[in-house]
C-alpha cells in the first residue's frame, strides 16, 4: 500500500515538468512587452530597455529558463514584475478566499448533488427524475457570469439579504466572512450539482440494477439502506472520479466568478497578472493551479483502493 | 396475527400455500399473464421442486411470495399464504418484516448476489441488525454458529473477507447463510446452484437437504434441471408458460410423466449412457496437437511474477466425421484449448496441426487463408451476434472477407438456413427479432457460411432451454454428419458430451487426466476425477432420455 502511494506521488514529477516547460515557453510566445506595460504609456525606450535588463528579460530564452527552473527547484518562484514581493507570498496572501470559496463551492455541490442524484434513479422515470434531468440541462448552460448577476440583482438588490460585492477574511469574524461566500458559492455550485446528480444518478441507476440490490431487499432492509449502503457505496467510484474532476474545472470557475463578485483571490490574481504580462506571478500561479489538479487526482485514485476493495495495485 | 401465532406453535399446516395465483404481464408481452391461476403447497421439512423452461414464470412466481415483483407485474388474483397469512397484497413494512425472518430466498449467481464492496460478515450482520435487538458480540456469535454451520473454513476468515476474496461454492454458502440466520418457515431457492460446478452444485445440493432436515424448513426449490430435481425433490411441480401443468410427488412425475408437456421436458434430458454408435478410427486427423501449453504470466512490479497454466501438455486429435468433447469445470482450461486452437489467443508452447500444417506459431498473415478451415460457436447466443446487422449481414460477412461474390454469397445463406432449419425468409431480420435457439442456430449457420473442416462448439448448448438443446444438439448431429465435419466440443455438461461425443478428454487444472472413447471413459471411468465428476453429476440414478 505505501509501494503504491510512494509510485504515485512519484508519478506526479514528470507531469508537473512538464507543465514548467509548457507554461513557460507559452508565455514567451505570446505578444506584449511586460516592460513596456510596466513603464507606462509616457516612458522612452531607453527606460523600457532599463527596465528589460533589470528584469533580466533581455537574455536568451534559455538562459532564462534555465535561471526559473533553477530557482524552482529550491523553491523559489520569482519575484512578481508588478507587485515587487515574492510570487510565493503573493499567492499565500490570496490563497484563503481561492481556497474558502473552493471548499464551500464543492461542500455545497456534494451535499446538494449526491442526495439529488440517489433520489432520482430510485424514482427513475419519476416526476422528480424528470425535473433534475431538466435542471441539469439548464445548469450546464447557464454561463457563470449571466448566473452570478441574476443572483446578485434578485438576493443583493432586490431582497438585501446578502452583500453585492466583496470579501470578509475569516479573521474579521466568521459570519461576515460566510455572508460574502454564500452567493459565489452558489453561483459556482449550480454547473457542479448538474454535473455531479447526473452522474451519480447514472452510476446508483446502473448498481441497482444489480443482484445484490435484490439480495438487500430480499434480507428485508429498508429502503434507505438498500440505496445508501448498497446502491450508493457500489456508485461510489464515478461519483468520486467527477468530484475529483469537479474540483479541477472549480480552478477555471474561480477566476470569472472572483471578478464578478470582486474577490480578491488566486483568480483574480491570474487575471491581473495576466494583463500586466507579469510573468513570474503566472507561472507561479499555474504551476501552484497544477499542483493542485495533480494531488486532487492522485487523492481519487488513492480513494479507489478504499472505496472498492476489489481493486488492488 | 392470531392465525400466525398458532400455526406457529402447533407446526401444523402448509408453510406456503399458493392457491389460484395470477400476475399480470404488461400490456404488449406476448402472453397475457405471466403465472395464470397456480395452485401449490409447500409443506414443512419439504422440498417443492418447481420446475421449468425460460418463461414459464418460475421465477415469478418466487418474487411474487417474497414480494419483490416490480410494478409493472402486479399480483391481479389468487392468495399467497404464508404460516396463515396472505401475504399476497400485504403492505410493504409488513412484507420487509417477513424477510429474512419468516421467509427467505437465495439466488442463481453467488458471483453477482452479494455486495462486492461490503465484508460478508457485515452482511450477514445486517440482517441482524435489521431484525433484532441483539447486542454486537451476541450478533458476532450467530453469525459465527451460522458460518460454521454452513461449514465454511475458518469463519473468523470468512466473514472478515470480501466476495471476490471466495470461491463460487463460499459465497453461496454465504448466501445460505444469511438467508438462514433467523431461522425462517420458508426457503426459496431459484436455481441456487445453476452457475456452479458439478461437484460444487452437489455439495450445495447436499448443504440445503441436510440444514432443511434440521431446522425443518419449507423449502420452493427454483429450477430448470431435471437431474437436481431428482436429487432434491420431495414433491414437483412442473410450470409451462405460466400454468401449473403437473403436480405430484417426485418418482411418480419422474417415472410417470402424465402431461405431455412434462414428457417431453423429462425426454429431453440428456441421458449419462452413452450413444454406441460406433466410431471409425479409420478416418484422417483434421486437426492434431501435441503438447499444447498456455501460460499466463501476471507480472508484479519488481519482478514478481506469478504463472497460471491455463492449459499444459494438451495433446489432442480431431478426425473428419467424429466430435471430441472436451470435459471440465470452470477453470479447467478446456475453452483455452478451443481458443488456441483458433489461434483467438496464441499458445505459449507445443503444436497445432491442420492437416499437418503446424498454425500454433503461425503469423496473422500466414494464418488467415486457414482461419476459415475451423470455425467456432460460442456459448451466449445473445451476446455473440452483432445486434444492429441484420442475419444475412453475419452470415455473408466471412466469405465475402475470403472474397466470394455477394449474390453467391447471399445464395450460400439461404441455403444455410434451411440446413439450421430456420426460414431463408427471415435472412433481413435482426438477432433481436429471434430466441435464443434460433440465435444459436444463426451462430451455426455462420460459422458453417466458411465451409469449415473444423466445427467447434464452445458450451454451444449450455444457455439453451433442455427441449430447444435437445434440438441444437441434434442439429450438430445431422449437420456432422452431412458435411462430414470434425467436431470439437466443449461442454461442462455430462449428459450432454455422453449424448454427441465420440471420444471424450477430461480436463482439470489445465491437464487432460482422462482420455479415450466416449464409451469407455463413461462405461468404466479410471482417473479419480473423472469418477468424482460422475459421483457429483444431479440424477444419476434416474434413467434420464429413455421416457
Amino acid at each position: 500500500m505505501l509501494n503504491f502511494i510512494a509510485r504515485r506521488i512519484l508519478a506526479t514529477v514528470p507531469v508537473l515538468a512538464i507543465v514548467a516547460v509548457l507554461v513557460f515557453l507559452l508565455l514567451r510566445l505570446t505578444p506584449g512587452d511586460p516592460a513596456a506595460i510596466l513603464a507606462g504609456d509616457a516612458a522612452s525606450a531607453d527606460q523600457i530597455a532599463r527596465i528589460r535588463i533589470s528584469l533580466g528579460l533581455d537574455q536568451p530564452i534559455i538562459v532564462q529558463f534555465g535561471i526559473w527552473i533553477g530557482h524552482l527547484v529550491t523553491g523559489d518562484l520569482g519575484e512578481s514584475f508588478y507587485y515587487k514581493i515574492q510570487v510565493a507570498d503573493l499567492i499565500a496572501q490570496r490563497l484563503e478566499p481561492t481556497l474558502s470559496l473552493a471548499t464551500l463551492t464543492i461542500l455545497f455541490s456534494v451535499l446538494v448533488s449526491v442526495p439529488l442524484g440517489v433520489i432520482a434513479a430510485w424514482r427513475f422515470g419519476g416526476w422528480f427524475d424528470r425535473a433534475l434531468m431538466g435542471f441539469s440541462v439548464m445548469g450546464f448552460s447557464i454561463p457563470v457570469f449571466v448566473l452570478a448577476y441574476i443572483l446578485i440583482w434578485i438576493v443583493s438588490l432586490k431582497l438585501g439579504w446578502l452583500p453585492v460585492q466583496g470579501y470578509k477574511r475569516v479573521a474579521d469574524g466568521f459570519w461576515p466572512y460566510l455572508q460574502h461566500l454564500i452567493l459565489p458559492s452558489i453561483t459556482l455550485s449550480v454547473i457542479f450539482i448538474a454535473l455531479i446528480a447526473r452522474v451519480t444518478r447514472a452510476s446508483v441507476l446502473e448498481s441497482l440494477g444489480e443482484d445484490y440490490i435484490r439480495t438487500a431487499r430480499a434480507k428485508g432492509l429498508r429502503e434507505s439502506q438498500v440505496l445508501i449502503r448498497h446502491a450508493l457505496a457500489n456508485a461510489a467510484v464515478p461519483i468520486v472520479t467527477v468530484i475529483g474532476i469537479g474540483i479541477a474545472l472549480l480552478i477555471g470557475g474561480v477566476v470569472v466568478t472572483e471578478s464578478v463578485y470582486a474577490i480578491p483571490g488566486l483568480g483574480r490574481l491570474t487575471v491581473d497578472a495576466v494583463l500586466a504580462r507579469d510573468f513570474p506571478t503566472i507561472q507561479g500561479v499555474i504551476l501552484f493551479f497544477s499542483l493542485v489538479y495533480v494531488g486532487v487526482n492522485l487523492l481519487v485514485d488513492l480513494s479507489y483502493v478504499f472505496l472498492d476493495p476489489r481493486i488492488r495495485y | 396475527m392470531s392465525a400466525l401465532a398458532d400455526a406457529k406453535v402447533s407446526g401444523s399446516g402448509p408453510v406456503l400455500e399458493v392457491r389460484g395465483l395470477t400476475i399480470a404481464l404488461p400490456l404488449g408481452s406476448d402472453r397475457a399473464e405471466a403465472v395464470s391461476g397456480a395452485s401449490f403447497s409447500v409443506k414443512r421439512k419439504e422440498i417443492l421442486c418447481l420446475v421449468g423452461e425460460s418463461g414459464s414464470g418460475k421465477s415469478v412466481i418466487a418474487q411474487a411470495v417474497m414480494g419483490l415483483l416490480p410494478n409493472t407485474l402486479p399480483v391481479t388474483g389468487g392468495e399467497i399464504v404464508l404460516e396463515g397469512e396472505n401475504v399476497a397484497h400485504a403492505g410493504r413494512e409488513r412484507l420487509r418484516e417477513l424477510r429474512a425472518t419468516r421467509m427467505s430466498m437465495i439466488f442463481q449467481e453467488p458471483m453477482t448476489a452479494l455486495n462486492p464492496v461490503m465484508t460478508c460478515g457485515d452482511q450477514i450482520d445486517e440482517v441482524l441488525r435489521e431484525h433484532t435487538q441483539l447486542t454486537p458480540e451476541h450478533r458476532r456469535d450467530r453469525i459465527l454458529a451460522i458460518v460454521r454451520e454452513v461449514a465454511l473454513p475458518e469463519p473468523e476468515r470468512i466473514i472478515a473477507s470480501y466476495p471476490h476474496q471466495l470461491s463460487g461454492g463460499q459465497r453461496q454458502r454465504i448466501m445460505i447463510a444469511m438467508a438462514l440466520v433467523l431461522e425462517p418457515a420458508l426457503l426459496i431457492a431459484d436455481e441456487p446452484t445453476t452457475a456452479l460446478d458439478v461437484t460444487t452444485q452437489a455439495q450445495i445440493l447436499a448443504l440445503v437437504q441436510d440444514l432443511q432436515q434440521r431446522h425443518g424448513m419449507g423449502v420452493l426449490f427454483i429450477t430448470h434441471d431435471f437431474g437436481v430435481v431428482a436429487e432434491v425433490a420431495h414433491r414437483v411441480a412442473v410450470l409451462r408458460l405460466g400454468k401449473l401443468v403437473e403436480l405430484g410427488e417426485k418418482n411418480a412425475v419422474l417415472k410417470r410423466p402424465q402431461h405431455a408437456y412434462t414428457k417431453m421436458l423429462i425426454g429431453a434430458v440428456p441421458s449419462l449412457q452413452t450413444h454406441g454408435r460406433a466410431a471409425e478410427g479409420a478416418s484422417e486427423p483434421v486437426l492434431r496437437t501435441v503438447g499444447l501449453c498456455k501460460t499466463y504470466y501476471d507480472r508484479g512490479w519488481f519482478g514478481r511474477r506469478r504463472e497460471v497454466h491455463a492449459a499444459q501438455d494438451v495433446s489432442i486429435e480431431i478426425r473428419r466425421g467424429q466430435t471430441l468433447g472436451i470435459v471440465g469445470e470452470s477453470g479447467s482450461g478446456k475453452s483455452t484449448v478451443a481458443r488456441c486452437i483458433i489461434r483467438l489467443i496464441d499458445p505459449t508452447a507445443g503444436e497445432i496441426l491442420l492437416h499437418g500444417q503446424d498454425i500454433a506459431k503461425m503469423s496473422a498473415a500466414e494464418l488467415r487463408p486457414l482461419r476459415r478451415k475451423v470455425q467456432i460457436v460460442f456459448q451466449d447466443p445473445y451476446r455473440s451476434l452483432n445486434p444492429r446487422r441484420t442475419v444475412l449481414e453475419a452470415i455473408i460477412e466471412g466469405p465475402v472477407n475470403y472474397g466470394v461474390r455477394r449474390d453467391k454469397a447471399i445464395e450460400r445463406a439461404r441455403q444455410l438456413m434451411d440446413l439450421v432449419r430456420m426460414d431463408p425468409a427471415s435472412l433481413n431480420r435482426y438477432p433481436h427479432q429471434f430466441s435464443g435457439g434460433q440465435r444459436q442456430r444463426i451462430c451455426i449457420a455462420r460459422a458453417l457460411a466458411q465451409e469449415p473442416e473444423l466445427l467447434i462448439a464452445d458450451e454451444a448448448v449450455s444457455a439453451l432451454d433442455v427441449s430447444v438443446q435437445a434440438q441444437v444438439l441434434d442439429l450438430l448431429e445431422d449437420i456432422r454428419n452431412r458435411l462430414n465435419l470434425a467436431m470439437l466440443f466443449i461442454t461442462h455438461d455430462l449428459r450432454v458430451a455422453a449424448q454427441v461425443c465420440d471420444y471424450v478428454a477430461v480436463m482439470s487444472q489445465g491437464r487432460i487426466v482422462e482420455h479415450g472413447p466416449a464409451a469407455q471413459v463413461f462405461g468404466a471411468p479410471r482417473h479419480e476425477y473423472t469418477r468424482a465428476l460422475f459421483e457429483a453429476a444431479p440424477g444419476r440414478d434416474f434413467a434420464f432420455g429413455s421416457a
